[in-house]
């Protein structure tokens, strides 16, 4: 067992409270209500013991931060023990004052959603009306903020066909990158993985859109874009490998080395009531579970590739499998491949209708709206 | 179409780090770090040597003579090294003209 790096950067899902209800959501099927969430004396604490153990950068996610009344102070705390702080927003709802203050007490940059380019299919997508226009508002705010501003698009089956429209959005809003993400399959994606995995012609146009316009736009945008797991041969490091780079903080205090970790449902994800993010990092069963090469069955054990790609995505393999620890089917010498491949004929049928984000049945015994801070 | 031509690194451009970019060493790694937006770099020594020229003062071709100075190496080959990563960072909006 080589030694464990600290790690770089933390996601801060401060909420899963959220305007929007995409359908390939991150966030878990079982949502957090508002009642779970962790004070703000207890984000501060974590910040603080982030910064310690070697967290370079902080990223204030959800659902949506905004939501979320505290966030400045949150920012402010965030910056005070030195870390860099990115704001990951649907920009429903941020207004000039509320952004004003997050740039005043340290904010360094944001990330602002695109679900298309397209008004009526954004809106349709987000599952909320008047969101493409609420977003393009944001973009201008942020820009005028003088902050950087990084637009992120989804892609799926049915925007991946716009992408060249996407990214002359990014331009036109003064972007200074693009991060163009493809659908991941678990959890809320997966649901709705029949309407959203694109055709392989779809995705091969798309891929070239993006060569054509890396090379127009260098120096002007920057595009992030890497292709999606079920038309490649090799899998994704995911999260640069488990527990190497990254940790997670969930609404309710669990922590977890990537952000859809909860699927794996046989693991102990420890709460930072329970311990300290050092103590977690460096000492956790769940953390030291898949890091390494050490948990590793064939083919992975003896590729060549096994500390390039980390044996790809734990949460595929789980939600493809059934068991965590085998192989990415991502990975073309995977023996599950066939449940990734296979899913790709479907993609030339007619899309089935979204199954949005939503609350579950259960949780809605205690019936909550929701809100967004003013 | 708000775009603009890419900025080409010449020896008399002066660069400096692009606003919400922060080069400083992290205690915990004692190690010198970039951080900007999206991106997080842990600059190798030689990248380090570089970085640390980079105060908004001092043109390209400075640079480049303080670091053969510094080598007793030939120029051109320094200059070649400098100007791809100085070039690849403008591209990546983490240094500006």
């Amino acid at each position: 067992m080589t030694a464990v790096d600290p790690p770089l950067a933390m996601l801060a899902e401060l909420t899963h409270r959220c305007p929007l209800r995409c359908p390939y959501c991150s966030n878990p099927l079982e949502l957090s209500r508002a009642s779970t969430e962790l004070d703000t004396e207890t984000w501060k604490r974590v910040l603080g013991e982030a910064a310690a153990l070697g967290v370079l950068q902080v990223h204030f996610s959800g659902g949506e931060p905004l939501v979320r009344r505290d966030l400045a102070d949150l920012v402010r705390h965030a910056a005070e023990v030195g870390l860099y702080g990115n704001l990951i927003t649907s920009g429903i709802n941020l207004d000039a004052g509320r952004l004003a203050e997050l740039v005043e007490v340290g904010l360094e940059h944001v990330q602002l959603s695109f679900q298309d380019a397209d008004t009526r299919s954004g809106d349709r997508i987000a599952g909320l009306p008047g969101s493409q226009e609420a977003k393009r508002r944001a973009a201008r705010l942020v820009r005028e903020a003088g902050l950087p501003l990084t637009v992120n698009a989804v892609v799926h089956r049915q925007n991946l066909d716009r992408l060249g429209e996407i990214i002359e959005l990014a331009v036109a809003l003064g972007a200074d990158r693009l991060e163009v993400a493809h659908v991941q399959y678990y959890g809320w994606a997966l649901r709705n993985r029949a309407a959203l995995l694109p055709s392989r012609e779809q995705l091969d146009a798309a891929t070239a859109a993006v060569e054509a316009a890396r090379k127009r736009l260098a120096g002007v945008l920057v595009i992030d874009y890497v292709l999606p797991d079920y038309y490649a041969h090799r899998p994704k490091a995911c999260m640069g490998g488990w527990g190497r780079r990254f940790l997670n903080v969930t609404p309710a205090g669990k922590v977890l080395p990537c952000h859809a970790a909860e699927t794996l449902t046989d693991l102990d994800f420890p709460t930072v009531a329970e311990a300290s993010l050092s103590d977690i990092w460096y000492r956790s069963s769940a953390f030291e579970r898949f890091r390494g090469t050490d948990w590793m069955p064939e083919p992975c054990r003896s590729c060549e590739r096994r500390e390039i790609d980390w044996g790809g995505c734990r949460c595929q393999a789980f939600a493809l499998t059934g068991d965590a620890a085998r192989t990415d089917p991502a990975c073309a010498l995977s023996l599950d491949r066939e449940l990734l491949v296979g899913a790709r004929a479907d993609a030339d049928e007619t899309p089935p209708d979204f199954v949005y984000r939503q609350y579950s049945a259960t949780s809605r015994r205690s019936p909550e709206l929701v809100s967004l801070a003013e | 179409m708000t775009a603009e031509p890419r900025l080409p690194v010449e020896g008399d451009a002066v660069l400096r780090f692009a606003p919400h970019t922060r080069f400083r060493f992290d205690e915990v790694r004692q190690a010198w770090i970039v951080l900007a937006p999206e991106r997080l770099m842990l600059p190798d020594e030689q990248a380090v040597e570089i970085l640390q020229l980079i105060d908004g003062k001092r043109a390209v071709d400075n640079v480049i003579d303080e670091l053969a100075g510094r080598y007793d190496a030939p120029r051109d080959v320094i200059a070649g090294d400098v100007v791809k990563m100085l070039q690849d960072l403008v591209d990546k909006k983490v240094l500006r003209l």
